[in-house]
């Protein structure tokens, strides 16, 4: 193997209370096309970032071109060689194409002014080799998007790049755009640009990386050639599962119960479409029946989640709620026909840090508590005693802050919140990710309990453990499409990896 | 450009094409401003004749010098997706330190407020940009402090200061070629290098940039807080030539002007089709949007039975049309 052009060595990264990289190497060599692959949190975007300046390592070394090297900012690196794609198209959408492309190198005319005619020519030779057509006068965002990203790898690669860094380049383009993209990338390649290549699409890794390196939790667990390596392993590393480890022991919060009796479902998701996000997602989810969707990240869970309460709007396909069709989808619909949904992040969408546990509490409820404009304080305080004691939530007192409390019990907050709006359906997207271990057995065990009351629950988790323990049933998803169902003991770790894995060679539409 | 082919017949990327609708409502966007100064203008001169007699126009034009001027300065800062509301103090301030500093011959009245207001804007730039405190609070500070600076050099602002009789930078000022005063030809001037500056040099482009999307711009490699430091920087320099200019023309450093005007700027920017969260205007909007504000009074001194306090009524009235306007339009763009 040829010396690397960029390496990492034991470069180590750390976050107020979090060690974001431990330890972590990875060389690329010239022409190398090198797949990096791990679930959300894994570090993938910490490592890149110190790669391309963004950040800087706590400890460890980068070796550019054999020497060790420190990218203060953005500019050092790209000046080095080292340009990025974002997984958003990283550019300035109201600028027109061609200054987008010269942002920051724009040709310049003798007394010093930008050349405008020279450079709305050379963009558009430039795009015309990535077989765009466009015209590159108009803002930038008025062009497709797989066009915009073509713009941005036009971009990359014309500041005379030794190490282009794509991250997720295809989560926002059509199959067609991804076989340009592809070919562009063979190209680089073979012109002797090392790439690092982020994707969940295990297909596209397959068929364009010669090596990969998978992280998890700021560590990497492997590193080698992706073809010594079937997508089972590749899942297992992923996901941190042994596979000849996978057990099913009680050591989640979650107890079996039994099965949901044949009644009519209060959920009943039919068709959910939209482009490039959702195919045609379709399950139910009976009275007392924990629904569990897995699938790896992107891959529509928790769009589906959103679908169903109506914040995500869709093309075509139809929700169903306790056998009354919800008409046009909007949140506060589903939440009168008794949909509630426990967002993925608590503290972008649900908690509001500055206000009470009491106050957070009812906040949803508040309309109910009102007469005449009036909110009944009494009444508020009997619904909140009542969900603080029966949730165990643990707080000073109903007035203290919810800032001020422990995440889960911060989570038990929101659930309480949509409890007192007595729902038929629950949906819970990743409810116990970041809050302790003792917290997230609690919540889990809050789960069932809820469902032995009668509540559907839909519980999204990328922990399978919690998905497998929890669920009575499991649907698995890939690339926003159902691709298996697993239902009493057939839900297994193993089986939701095997699903996955078998699923991932099948083209994507 | 790298020299680079993709093999094989691809098939093409797809490219959204523009509708028409876009486009007409980015045009409308970008030339209301001028197509309404337009209707406004005809529609005047057919109603009053005295509208369209050289004198008044004249007026129009050397009343709107010096609000121009510091509009240009705005258009920068709003453009970059900031605001500086410090303008109006920062302009009296430039005119007070023009008139102080006369005593001392025309190089130092001139030379003296520019150096002060320049310094003034890079301060409150470096705060902005090193701290990312918001350019509201910042330069709200940079109104009070460059209001009490002001009071400072005149005590308490019992004392004008007032160019030496005669003085040859103040003859310069009030003079006039073809009937029209000469800070008039500086303020145009003045916007043709501005439109220059935005339009086709590198930190026009990054101001766009940083504008539009700024963590897109750093990662793109641009020097995010240097460009806003020569941003604020530069309206500042403006505001005080403007103050400076003003007080040559009127021959005194008076004290209580500028209240308000920074008011005035941004409502002149916004009317002049740049969007208040930055990344998109152009200068030539903005130098419309001031002249519809001077039509406007002109206008309402022309009808006579209406009090000036009228004025401020259409003009709010009308900065209110604008802005519902622009969200419409930006929504037909599809923008966000």
């Amino acid at each position: 193997m040829t010396e690397p052009v960029i390496a990492a060595r034991d470069v180590v990264k750390r976050f107020p209370g979090v060690l974001a990289l431990d330890r972590v190497s990875l060389s690329l060599a010239p022409g190398e096309v090198h797949a990096l692959v791990g679930e959300n949190g894994a570090g993938k975007s910490t490592l890149i970032k110190i790669l391309t300046g963004v950040y800087q390592a706590d400890a460890g070394e980068i070796a550019y071109a054999g020497q060790p090297v420190t990218f203060a900012r953005p500019l050092d690196a790209q000046t080095a060689g080292i340009s990025t794609i974002y997984q958003e198209v990283n550019l300035i959408p109201l600028m027109s194409v061609a200054r987008n492309l010269f942002l920051g190198r724009e040709p310049r005319t003798r007394i010093g002014l930008i050349d405008t005619g020279r450079m709305n020519r050379e963009a558009a030779e430039a795009l015309a080799r990535f077989n765009i057509d466009a015209d590159v006068t108009r803002p930038l965002r008025t062009i497709g998007l797989g066009a915009q990203q073509m713009v941005a790898l036009s971009r990359a690669v014309a500041t005379d790049a030794k190490v282009l860094i794509m991250d997720e380049p295809t989560s926002s383009l059509e199959p067609r755009e991804v076989e340009t993209l592809f070919r562009v990338v063979r190209e680089l390649s073979a012109r002797g640009i090392a790439i690092l290549y982020v994707s969940h699409r295990l297909d596209e890794l397959y068929q364009l990386c010669s090596n990969v390196t998978v992280l998890r939790d700021g560590r990497v667990v492997h590193t080698g050639r992706i073809a010594d390596l079937d997508r089972l392993t590749l899942i297992s590393h992923m996901l941190g599962r042994d596979l000849a480890q996978v057990r099913r022991e009680g050591v989640t919060g979650f107890t079996g119960h039994g099965d949901a009796a044949a009644t009519e479902p209060v959920l009943v998701a039919d068709g959910l479409t939209k482009r490039h996000v959702l195919h045609g997602i379709s399950f139910d989810v009976k009275p007392g029946e924990v629904v569990g969707l897995g699938g790896l990240l992107g891959a529509g869970r928790s769009e589906t989640a959103k679908a169903v309460v109506g914040a995500l709007p869709v093309d075509s396909g139809a929700v169903t709620i306790a056998g009354k069709r919800l008409r046009r989808n909007s949140p506060k619909k589903a939440i009168r026909a008794g949909v509630a949904m426990l967002p993925e992040d608590r503290k972008a969408e649900g908690i509001i840090p500055g206000l009470s546990v009491r106050e957070n509490i009812v906040l949803a409820a508040l309309p109910r508590l009102t007469t005449a404009g009036v909110v009944s304080r009494a009444r508020q305080d009997r619904i909140v005693e009542t969900f603080m004691k029966r949730l165990r939530i643990k707080a000073s007192s109903p007035e203290q802050r919810v800032s001020e409390l422990s995440g889960g019990n911060q989570q038990k907050v929101l659930l309480a919140r949509w409890l007192c709006l007595h729902p038929k359906l629950l949906l819970l997207d990743e409810p116990t990710r970041g809050i302790d271990v003792g917290a997230k057995a609690e919540v889990q065990a809050l789960v069932d309990e809820l469902a032995g009351e009668g509540l559907a629950v839909v519980l999204i988790s990328s922990d399978l453990e919690e998905l497998v323990e929890g669920a009575d049933r499991v649907v698995v998803l890939r690339a926003g499409a159902v691709v298996g169902e697993l239902a009493g003991d057939d839900v297994s770790e193993h089986a939701i990896m095997a699903t996955l894995a078998a699923h991932e060679g099948e083209p994507d539409e | 450009m790298s020299e680079l082919t993709v093999p094989g017949a691809a098939p093409g990327v797809p490219v959204k094409r523009e509708l028409n609708s876009e486009r007409f409502a980015g045009l409308a966007q970008r030339h209301g401003a001028l197509a309404v100064l337009a209707v406004v203008v005809i529609a005047a001169s057919l109603i009053w004749p005295t509208f369209s007699n050289g004198d008044n126009l004249a007026g129009i034009a050397v009343h709107s010098f010096y609000p121009v001027i510091i509009a240009l300065g705005m258009t920068f800062v709003i453009v970059s997706g900031g605001i500086d509301l410090s303008v109006g103090s920062v302009f009296a301030l430039g005119g007070v330190l023009a008139a102080y500093a006369s005593q001392w011959g025309p190089v130092a009245a001139i030379g003296l407020p520019l150096a002060v207001c320049a310094v003034f804007g890079l301060v409150q730039g470096t705060i902005i940009a090193k701290t990312g405190m918001a350019p509201f609070i910042v330069t709200l500070a940079g109104l009070l402090g460059a209001r009490g600076l002001l009071l400072a050099v005149t005590t308490e602002g019992s004392k004008t200061y007032l160019f030496p009789a005669g003085d040859g930078f103040v003859r310069l000022a009030q003079g006039k070629l073809f009937g029209i005063s000469y800070p008039v030809y500086a303020a145009v001037l003045l916007a043709v290098l501005a439109a220059v500056l935005l339009q086709r040099t590198k930190y026009g482009q990054a101001l766009f940039a940083v504008g539009g999307n700024e963590d897109a711009a750093a990662l793109m490699g641009l020097p995010v807080a240097r460009i806003k430091i020569l941003t604020y920087t530069l309206c500042g320099l403006l505001a005080g030539l403007a103050g400076v200019l003003n007080a040559a023309w009127t021959g005194s450093g008076v004290t209580i002007i500028g209240v308000g005007d920074e008011l005035n700027a941004i409502a002149a920017v916004v009317i002049g089709g740049t969007l208040l969260v930055g990344g998109a205007g152009g200068i030539s909007g903005t130098v419309c949007g001031v002249l519809l504000l001077g039509v406007i009074q002109n206008v309402i001194n022309q009808i006579g039975s209406l009090t000036s306090s009228v004025q401020s009524v259409v003009s709010g009235a009308f900065l209110v049309v604008v802005v519902v306007a622009q969200t419409y339009l930006s929504k037909a763009r599809r923008l966000r």
